[in-house]
C-alpha cells in the first residue's frame, strides 16, 4: 500500500458536520457536557470512548434521535434541526448500527432498496429491474449474492455491506459506524476498509466508533476521546500514541497511575492449592478465541481489556450461559457440560451479570424472596421448602453482606443500587459455589457502596472461593485482583500477576501491536 | 444471477451465498406445505366418497369458504405486520346486520354502510394500536366486545332481525351464480388477486413485511410504520365488514348470532397458510390454501355420515398444532 491515509488534503474545506457544545441531560444526569466535534468532507474520524463515556449519546444528537438541551448540530454550516432518525437520512447523516438495522426475513434487494424501489406503470415494483440494481450495487462492494434471498441467508460481513451500502447510497454526507467490525472476519474487514477509502474519495465524512486500535490507527484521521461525558482529546490520529489513547479512554494518567489507590480491597487472601476452576480453549465464532484460565481457591483473577474484547463473554462461557464452538470448563477436576446452565450452577459456578434490572433482580420481590430464588432447589426437601430454613439462610446473608434494608421482606426495587448487588451476591451466596463470576460488580453503585462492595469480594475470596473479577475500572481491577488475564479482540494477549501488575502494565497489554506485519 | 454485463469496478472481494438444500426445503413446507395438504385431501376425498368431487359439492365448499377466505385475507396483512385482529367475528357480524338495517335506503348504502362503520372501527383500533401503541391484542379484543354490544343494540339485543328483501340487488349479490360459482367466490378470487399485488409489488405491501420482520429496522429505513398499521386494520374491518354483508344477502337476513369465534378460525386458517404469528413472513396464496383446506376438512367429515360434524373442530385444531409445532421447528432450524 502505497499511502493508507491520504493527507490532510481537505484540511481547508469547511466541516460538513459540526457539533457545537452539545450538553445533553437525562433526568438529571450530565450524558453531554460541552461536546463539540467537527467534520471535514472525506474525513474518517474515530469517536473512541469507554462504556458510559457518551459515544452513543453523542451519535444519538447527531443522528436527531435526541434533541441536544444546549448547543446545536450544523450541516454544512446550517443548523441542522433534525427532529429524527429519518429526518437526519434525509439530509444525508447515515448511522449504520452495530445490530444491523435491516430486516431479516425481507430478500437482499428488497433490504437495499426499501422505499427506493424501481417502478413500473401503476406505481407497481419492478421486481426485475430491482434485482439487477440490486446485484450491481452490491458488486460493486464486493458482495456478490443472490439478491433474492433472503437477507438472514447472508453472512453477516455481507449483511453488514449490505446496510453500508444502503446507507450510502441515499446520497449520504456522513457516514456514522457503529464499531462495524465486531462481527466481520478480517478479510470483510479488508474490504469495508476498502469501501472507507472510497468513501472518503467521494468526499463522504465518516465516523468510526471502534474500541479496535489497530483499525484506528490504519483508517482514521482524526480522534475524539470522550470519557464521562467530556471531551478529553481531540486531534490527529497520527500525533496520539497508543498507549496514550488507551490511557486517555481509561481515564488513568500514565504518570498518575504509580499513585496511591483508593479502592478498599487488602488483598490479604492468598491463592492456595490446586486450580478449582479451569477453562480451556474457549472458543465462539467471533467473539471468543481459544481463552484458557485457571482459578485458584482464594484466588481473584481479573479480565482486563476494553470493551468488546470478550471478557463478559468469557464469563458467561464459563458459567454455560454462551454457546461454545469448542473448549470447555472443569470444576474441582470435574468436566462441566458444554453449554448446560444448569449444570454449571450445579458445579458451583455462580455468575454475578453485569446488567442485574435484566439479568438478575425480580424488582417486585421481597429481599427475602430474591435471595432465596437461586438457593430453591437445595433447600427443597421432596419439593417442600422450610420457611425457618429460608428465613435463617436470608438472614445470615443480610448481616454478612450487610445489606441495609428495613427488613427481609422489602420490595427489592426500593434498595440502593449497591445494595441490589449485594443481594443478587447474597443469592448466590446461598447456592454455596465454589467459583463466584463478577462481571462489573461496582458499576453503577455509588462510592460508599463500591468500597464495601469490594471489601466483600476479598472476603470471600479469604473464605476459600475462587473469584473472577471483571471491571472496566483498572485501579479496580489491579488492586483487587492477584493476576490478571488480558484479554483482546476475544483472544488472551497476556497475564499480569505479583509486581508486574501495574495500571500501567496493563494498558501497555492492551495497547500493543499485534497486527504490525499487515501493513 | 442476473448481471449480465461486466462491471468497470472490480469487486474487492467476491463472495458467493447459496441456500443449502436443506434451508431451500424449508422454505417450500412453509410457504406451500398447506397446498400440498390441500391437493392430497382433495384426492383421497375424491377416491373415497363418490358425491365428493361432485360439481355442486365442490362449489358448496367454494362459497361457504369465500366468506371467512375475505376476512383471512385482512388477517393476513395484519399478522404480517406481527398484529391480531381478535374483532373480525364481530365485525363480521356486524356488518351483517348494518347491511340488512341501511338496505331500506337503497342498495348502495346497504354495501356503503357497512363498509363505512366496519372501516371506522379499524380505524380506530388501529390508531389505538400504531399511535398510543397498546397491545393489538386487546385493543382488538375490545373491538370484538364493542362491536357485539353495538350490533346487539341496533337488533334489539338481537330481538330484531332485519331483512334482505328477496330479488333485491343486494340479495343477488350474495345468491348469484356464474358458472355454478356464486358470485362471492369470483369477488374473493378478485380481492386476493390484488391482495397478492398489492402485497408483493407496492411499497405498502414492503412495509407491511418490514414492519413485521423488524419494526425499529423499519422505521429506521424510512418505512411510515404507524400509517402502514393504521392501514392494515382499516382493511380488516373493512374486509370483514364486506365479508359479513354478504353473507347476510345470502342469507336474505342479518344474523346476529353468527361470527363468534370466526376470529379464531381464520387466524386458524392464515397460520396453516404459512404466515407466521410472529410476523414478518407469509402470503395471500397461502391463506386461501389455509382457508381450502379447513373448509374441505369440515366437508369431509359431513361425507363421514356418522361422525358427529363436533370432530371437525378436533381435527383443524390438532392441524393448525401441527402446523404450528411444525413452523417454529422450521423457523428454528432456518436461523441456526
Amino acid at each position: 500500500m502505497t499511502d493508507p491515509v491520504p493527507e490532510q488534503r481537505n484540511a481547508g474545506d469547511p466541516p460538513v458536520l459540526e457539533a457545537r457544545d452539545i450538553v445533553k441531560r437525562f433526568t438529571g444526569v450530565l450524558a453531554l457536557d460541552r461536546v463539540s466535534l467537527s467534520l471535514r468532507p472525506g474525513e474518517v474520524h474515530a469517536l473512541v470512548g469507554e462504556n458510559g463515556a457518551g459515544k452513543s449519546t453523542l451519535i444519538k444528537v447527531i443522528t436527531g434521535v435526541h434533541r441536544p438541551d444546549e448547543g446545536e448540530v450544523r450541516l454544512a454550516g446550517r443548523p441542522a434541526g433534525f427532529t429524527g432518525p429519518l429526518d437526519a437520512q434525509r439530509a444525508g447523516v447515515q448511522a449504520v448500527h452495530q445490530e444491523i438495522g435491516l430486516v431479516p426475513d425481507l430478500s437482499v434487494a428488497r433490504n437495499l432498496l426499501l422505499g427506493r424501489e424501481p417502478r413500473r406503470a401503476l406505481g407497481l415494483i419492478d421486481t426485475r429491474r430491482m434485482h439487477q440494481e440490486a446485484a450491481r450495487t452490491l458488486e460493486s462492494y464486493g458482495v456478490r449474492v443472490d439478491v433474492r434471498l433472503p437477507l438472514r441467508s447472508l453472512g453477516v460481513g455481507a449483511q453488514q455491506m449490505v446496510a453500508l451500502a444502503r446507507a450510502v447510497s441515499v446520497d449520504a454526507r456522513v457516514v456514522i459506524m457503529d464499531e462495524p467490525t465486531s462481527s466481520l472476519e478480517p478479510r470483510e474487514v479488508e474490504t469495508l476498509f476498502g469501501v472507507i477509502d472510497r468513501l472518503r474519495g467521494q468526499g463522504i465524512a465518516v465516523i468510526y466508533v471502534s474500541h479496535r486500535l489497530d483499525e484506528l490507527y490504519r483508517i482514521c484521521d482524526g480522534v475524539t476521546v470522550l470519557r464521562d461525558g467530556r471531551v478529553v482529546h481531540q486531534g490527529a490520529l497520527a500525533d496520539l500514541d497508543r498507549l496514550r489513547l488507551v490511557s486517555l479512554m481509561l481515564g488513568r494518567d500514565v504518570a498518575q497511575v504509580r499513585a496511591e489507590g483508593v479502592t478498599r480491597f487488602s488483598g490479604a487472601h492468598e491463592a492456595a492449592g490446586e486450580p478449582v476452576l479451569e477453562a480451556r480453549g474457549l472458543s465462539s465464532r467471533h467473539l471468543l478465541d481459544d481463552v484458557s484460565l485457571t482459578i485458584r481457591p482464594r484466588e481473584v483473577v481479573g479480565l482486563g481489556g476494553l470493551l468488546g474484547a470478550g471478557r463478559t463473554e468469557t464469563a458467561k462461557a464459563i458459567a454455560g450461559v454462551l454457546p461454545l464452538d469448542a473448549g470447555g470448563v472443569t470444576v474441582a477436576g470435574l468436566p462441566v457440560r458444554r453449554g448446560s446452565a444448569t449444570a454449571a450452577v450445579r458445579a458451583g459456578i455462580a455468575l454475578l451479570p453485569e446488567d442485574r434490572k435484566a439479568e438478575g433482580i425480580v424488582p417486585t420481590l421481597s429481599v427475602r424472596d430474591n435471595i432465596a430464588l437461586a438457593a430453591l432447589p437445595r433447600l427443597a426437601r421432596a419439593g417442600v421448602v422450610s420457611d425457618a430454613r429460608i428465613d435463617r439462610i436470608v438472614e445470615t446473608f443480610m448481616r454478612r453482606l450487610r445489606i441495609k434494608a428495613t427488613g427481609p421482606h422489602q420490595p427489592v426495587a426500593e434498595l440502593s443500587g449497591g445494595n441490589q448487588q449485594k443481594v443478587l451476591l447474597a443469592r448466590w451466596m446461598a447456592t454455596e459455589p465454589k467459583v463466584l463470576l463478577l462481571d462489573e460488580p461496582t458499576r453503577g453503585i455509588d462510592v460508599g457502596a463500591k468500597a464495601e462492595v469490594q471489601a466483600l469480594v476479598d472476603e470471600l475470596a479469604e473464605d476459600g472461593l475462587a473469584v473472577l473479577l471483571i471491571s472496566s475500572d483498572l485501579e479496580e481491577l489491579v488492586e483487587g485482583s492477584d493476576r490478571v488475564v488480558v484479554l483482546r479482540n476475544g483472544a488472551v494477549v497476556g497475564e499480569l500477576t505479583g509486581d508486574e501488575l501495574t495500571e500501567e502494565a496493563v494498558m501497555t497489554t492492551i495497547a500493543a501491536h499485534t497486527r504490525e506485519e499487515v501493513a | 444471477m442476473t448481471t449480465g454485463q461486466a462491471t468497470a469496478e472490480t469487486p474487492v472481494t467476491q463472495d458467493t451465498y447459496a441456500l443449502s438444500g436443506r434451508d431451500r426445503a424449508f422454505g417450500l413446507i412453509q410457504r406451500h406445505g398447506a397446498t400440498a395438504v390441500l391437493v392430497l385431501l382433495l384426492v383421497v376425498g375424491s377416491l373415497s366418497f363418490s358425491r365428493f368431487p361432485t360439481g355442486e359439492n365442490l362449489g358448496d365448499i367454494a362459497i361457504t369458504s369465500s366468506f371467512p377466505a375475505m376476512v383471512a385475507l385482512g388477517m393476513t396483512f395484519v399478522i404480517i405486520t406481527g398484529g391480531i385482529d381478535l374483532s373480525v367475528g364481530s365485525v363480521f357480524a356486524l356488518g351483517g346486520v348494518l347491511a340488512a338495517y341501511a338496505v331500506r335506503w337503497g342498495t348502495v348504502a346497504g354495501l356503503l354502510v357497512p363498509l363505512l362503520v366496519c372501516g371506522a372501527i379499524g380505524l380506530v383500533q388501529g390508531l389505538l394500536i400504531a399511535r398510543v401503541r397498546l397491545a393489538p391484542f386487546i385493543v382488538t379484543l375490545a373491538g370484538l366486545l364493542g362491536a357485539r354490544g353495538l350490533l346487539l343494540s341496533i337488533s334489539h339485543e338481537g330481538a330484531t332481525t332485519y331483512l334482505i328483501p328477496h330479488g333485491s340487488v343486494l340479495a343477488r349479490l350474495g345468491q348469484g351464480h356464474l358458472f355454478g360459482l356464486g358470485y362471492p367466490v369470483y369477488l374473493t378470487l378478485a380481492l386476493f388477486v390484488v391482495g397478492g399485488v398489492v402485497l408483493q409489488r407496492t411499497g405498502f405491501g414492503q412495509a407491511v413485511y418490514a414492519i413485521g420482520g423488524a419494526e425499529d429496522a423499519a422505521a429506521l429505513m424510512g418505512v411510515p410504520v404507524a400509517r402502514t398499521k393504521i392501514v392494515v386494520y382499516v382493511l380488516s374491518g373493512m374486509l370483514a365488514g364486506l365479508s359479513g354483508t354478504l353473507n347476510a344477502a345470502r342469507l336474505s337476513s342479518g344474523v346476529t348470532i353468527l361470527g363468534t369465534g370466526m376470529e379464531l378460525d381464520v387466524i386458524a386458517a392464515v397460520v396453516i397458510g404459512g404466515t407466521l404469528l410472529t410476523g414478518g413472513a407469509g402470503s395471500v396464496s397461502g391463506t386461501i390454501a389455509g382457508v381450502l383446506l379447513l373448509g374441505v376438512i369440515q366437508n369431509l367429515i359431513n361425507q363421514i355420515g356418522d361422525l358427529s360434524s363436533s370432530y371437525q373442530q378436533v381435527v383443524s385444531g390438532a392441524f393448525l398444532a401441527v402446523v404450528v409445532v411444525a413452523q417454529t421447528y422450521l423457523s428454528r432450524a432456518r436461523r441456526l
